[in-house]
Order: structure tokens, then C-alpha cells, then sequence
């Protein structure tokens, strides 16, 4: 991205065509370009098959609300005993079988 | 009356076209990165998708769903705690608080922790409490993390640092002295770059950004090369290489990578380039004509950047920041044109990521 006033730049492009972070699947989806080099019809794919779900679900927020928190890998609302931070990165590394590079440090 | 369609020049401000006038300023972007870049021109299709695009009175548009692409970040939580130089908005929040912020209401795939300078030379002393920053990050977020800064290769030159200014020795005609200069300032770029790198290595860091990479030409591209191979080869981690401009500027002109010259590469060049040295991301740019319309300038960036993503084999992160990818000039863009470019990029561009 770039710079540019946070409404004006950054959140306008998080609504024009973002996969919306926790609130999806995108920090899961990211992982996958970041860690194996994948480009992102491969990394979305990757990821809905760990997920048991198709493609389309992976930025639908109503499908992954609950997803996520059913495999308690981190989920956008504030919700009490829902693993966050780094316990929820280590349910993450498990489930997609990635390297997190923090978690070497448990 | 004849139908006019309400868009925006490339400087921010509102102009009209007619139908024939937005097909030709369309035409004629593209027309224009053919000719410069050495790449193909769009499809007839993608110019009436285009058509089509700027044509829609929606105040906002967007991707199709199923469509969406990954976000990165440079310049980093800046935007929303630093001053103007960052189009910062001055929040009297923390770094860690405001990458909370990126992650929870914005809704950010990845995020950055980077120093309000935003280079890697001031940070090196004190990389320490960059370094605090990325852990307690890491500590408490789920989207991956990445430390980032630029080059900025213009530090390493007198006044600002130890070496004669090529750009000083340039027009006196002493050449030799000047790429003496740049290959001097390479290596001291490179070495604050791994001092930096390896420490948010050690702390865990997911990945590192190499932003507005050769914004002083050849000799910083070849720097940032160089890091990038060696950190590929000693860390695990994603490095992340975000061009300042379209071509690479000849500023010292001989210098190549792996036998590439690397002096006016563009984005499709410079891609396998960046593959080679071993990093995971690319950030292509293609710069903004303020005197051009913005369907002029977002069809040229998405015909340069298309070609781009076709030749690559690791996911293109387009820069779509303010002055770049079709985005008008100005700190405050335009929501209808901003968010015009940033799905005319993920649609027409196949970008990986903005």
C-alpha cells in the first residue's frame, strides 16, 4: 500500500477489495504467501482445504466468525478465554502446518 | 445534453469526460506503458471493464466477492500517531497500540512496527527499542508482523553522512568519483540494513519491509539485493521488497545483479531480479501523472503491473499509496478514485496484494 490519511488510503482499500484480517481469513491466507512464497490463488486454496471450507467462504465474515472461534484461532470481537496473540498463532501454526517464527521462542 | 462522467484528475481534483474522452484517456494510458515499459496493452475487454468501472456513478467501488487480495503496509502504524511527513493523523496512541488498531477496526491482513524516520540508517542505534516495539507486537497480535523502513540511500552522502554526494560530483563530470561514492554507500546501507534485519530476526519478527527500494537509483537497488540474498539465506524471515519508482534510475549505470543490468529495469525486470536475491514479496510501483486523468494513470499502472504479475512467481504487493498505481497526488485521496485503482489492480493488474 502506501501513504496516505487513514480513511483516504487505509481503510478504503480494506473495504474496496481487502480479505479483512481476523475478521476473515486474511491473516491466515498472508501467512501462506509469506512463508512458502504462495501466490494467492494457491495460498487461498491451501488454506480453505485446512479449513474444510470452499474458496468463496474465505472472506465472507459470517462463515469465519464462528469458524474461528471454534478452532480458537483468534476472532475480531473481544470475547473472554478466546486464545489471542501468541496462543492463538500456535493453533494457527498447528492447523496450517506453518512456520510462525515468534513461536520458537516458547 | 451530453452525458458527462464525473472523475478526477491525477493532482486530486474533479473533471468531467465524455464516453469517447474516458475511452480515450484509457486507451491512451495504456498506449502510454506500452510504449515506455516494453509491455503489452490491455485487452479490449479490460478497457470496457474499465469503461465500465469509471462509467458507475457509485460514490465507492470494489472487487467482486471471492476476489479479495492481501494487504501490507509501509510506512507502517505511522499514519496514524506520526505528523504530516507520514499523512499521519497525530493520534496520541502507542506503536503497539495503533498496530492493535490495524488488526481489530481496520481489519489489516499484516501490519508493520516501523520508526516515525522510517529508515534503516537512524534506527541502527537504536534498533533496541525498535526491536521492544516488534515483540510486544508479536505478543499480543495474531496477524503477522513485519519491521520495516526504507534504504534511503540519500543519508549515506555528505551532508547527512560520511561520503562525497554524487550528486555534487555528477555535474563537475567526475564520474568515476561518483560511482566510487555509491558503491562506498552501498556497502554502509547494506550493513545498517543485516545489523537491523538480523535483530528482528532474532526476535521473531515474521518478516522485514524493504520500502521505496532504489529511490536513489541502481546502486541502492544493488544494495537491497545483496541484503535480501544474505537474510534469505541466514533467516527465516518473509522479506518484503516495495519499489519508489517505476524504472530504476542509471544513477551509477554500469552496475549489475547475477549479470542483469540493473539501470532503467521496470516492474516485470525487476521482479525475477528481487526472486533471484530470495525474497517472498515484491512491491511493483508505477508513478502518478498529476497532469494526466486518473483513468489515464490507472490504466497505465495496470497494464505495467499486469505484466508485472504474469512473469512472476512470488505474490505482487502493487503500491497503490498516495501519488502511485494510478492513486491521485494528494495526502487525502479521494475515495472514489482510490478505491477505482485499488480494484482495477486486484481485477485487471492480478495482483496478490495491494
Amino acid at each position: 500500500m502506501g501513504t496516505g490519511d487513514p480513511y483516504g488510503m487505509s481503510i478504503s482499500h480494506a473495504l474496496a477489495s481487502g480479505m479483512g484480517g481476523i475478521r476473515t481469513s486474511g491473516d491466515l491466507v498472508a501467512r501462506m504467501q509469506l512463508r512458502n512464497k504462495m501466490r494467492l490463488p494457491e495460498a487461498k486454496k491451501y488454506v480453505a482445504d485446512k479449513l474444510k471450507v470452499g474458496v468463496e467462504d474465505l472472506g465472507d465474515s459470517t462463515v469465519m466468525r464462528n469458524l474461528r472461534q471454534e478452532l480458537d484461532i483468534g476472532v475480531i470481537t473481544a470475547v473472554p478465554g478466546a486464545r489471542r496473540g501468541i496462543e492463538a498463532k500456535r493453533n494457527i501454526a498447528e492447523l496450517l502446518d506453518v512456520e510462525v517464527p515468534c513461536l520458537k521462542r516458547l | 445534453m451530453s452525458v458527462r462522467i464525473r472523475t478526477r484528475m491525477g493532482d486530486g481534483y474533479v473533471t468531467e469526460l465524455t464516453p469517447q474522452e474516458l475511452r480515450d484517456d484509457l486507451v491512451a494510458g495504456s498506449a502510454d506503458a506500452v510504449k515506455r515499459g516494453k509491455v503489452p496493452p490491455l485487452e479490449e475487454n479490460e478497457i470496457d471493464w474499465l469503461v465500465d468501472l469509471f462509467t458507475n456513478p457509485s460514490r465507492i467501488m470494489g472487487v467482486e466477492p471471492g476476489h479479495e487480495v492481501i494487504l501490507t503496509k509501509d510506512g507502517s502504524v505511522n499514519t496514524l500517531y506520526s505528523a504530516q511527513l507520514s499523512s499521519g493523523v497525530g493520534l496520541p496512541l502507542g506503536r503497539e497500540q495503533c498496530f492493535r488498531i490495524f488488526e481489530r477496526a481496520f481489519c489489516f491482513d499484516t501490519m508493520e512496527i516501523g520508526h516515525p524516520d522510517y529508515s534503516y540508517k537512524p534506527v541502527k542505534p537504536i534498533v533496541a527499542l525498535e526491536a521492544t516495539g516488534v515483540e510486544q507486537a508479536l505478543l499480543t497480535a495474531v496477524i503477522p508482523v513485519f519491521y520495516g523502513a526504507m534504504p534511503n540511500f540519500g543519508l549515506y552522502a555528505q551532508p547527512d553522512g560520511p561520503f562525497p554526494n554524487p550528486a555534487d560530483l555528477l555535474p563537475r563530470g567526475e564520474v568515476e568519483a561518483a560511482r566510487e561514492a555509491q558503491m562506498q554507500m552501498a556497502e554502509a546501507c547494506k550493513a545498517d540494513m543485516l545489523y537491523v534485519s538480523r535483530m528482528m530476526a532474532m526476535v521473531g519478527s515474521d518478516g522485514i519491509n524493504f520500502d521505496t527500494t532504489a529511490s536513489t537509483g541502481d546502486a541502492e537497488f544493488l544494495a537491497v539485493l545483496e541484503t535480501v540474498e544474505e537474510l534469505a539465506a541466514t533467516t527465516d524471515l518473509a522479506i518484503e521488497v516495495g519499489m519508489a519508482a517505476e524504472f530504476v534510475l542509471g544513477f551509477h549505470g554500469q552496475l549489475e545483479y547475477k549479470g542483469k543490468r540493473l539501470a532503467g529495469m521496470w516492474p516485470h525486470q525487476q521482479v525475477k531480479v528481487v526472486e533471484e536475491a530470495g525474497a517472498h514479496l515484491f512491491g511493483p510501483v508505477v508513478n502518478t501523472n498529476s497532469r494526466k486523468s486518473v483513468p489515464w494513470n490507472v490504466a497505465r499502472a495496470v497494464t505495467i503491473v499486469k505484466e508485472c504479475s504474469r512473469v512472476a512467481t512470488i505474490p505482487i504487493h502493487a503500491n497503490v499509496g498516495m501519488g502511485v498505481g494510478g492513486v491521485p497526488m494528494f495526502e487525502v485521496p479521494p475515495a472514489d478514485v482510490l478505491t477505482r485503482a485499488s480494484a482495477a489492480m486486484v481485477e485487471i493488474g492480478r495482483v496478490d496484494g495491494l
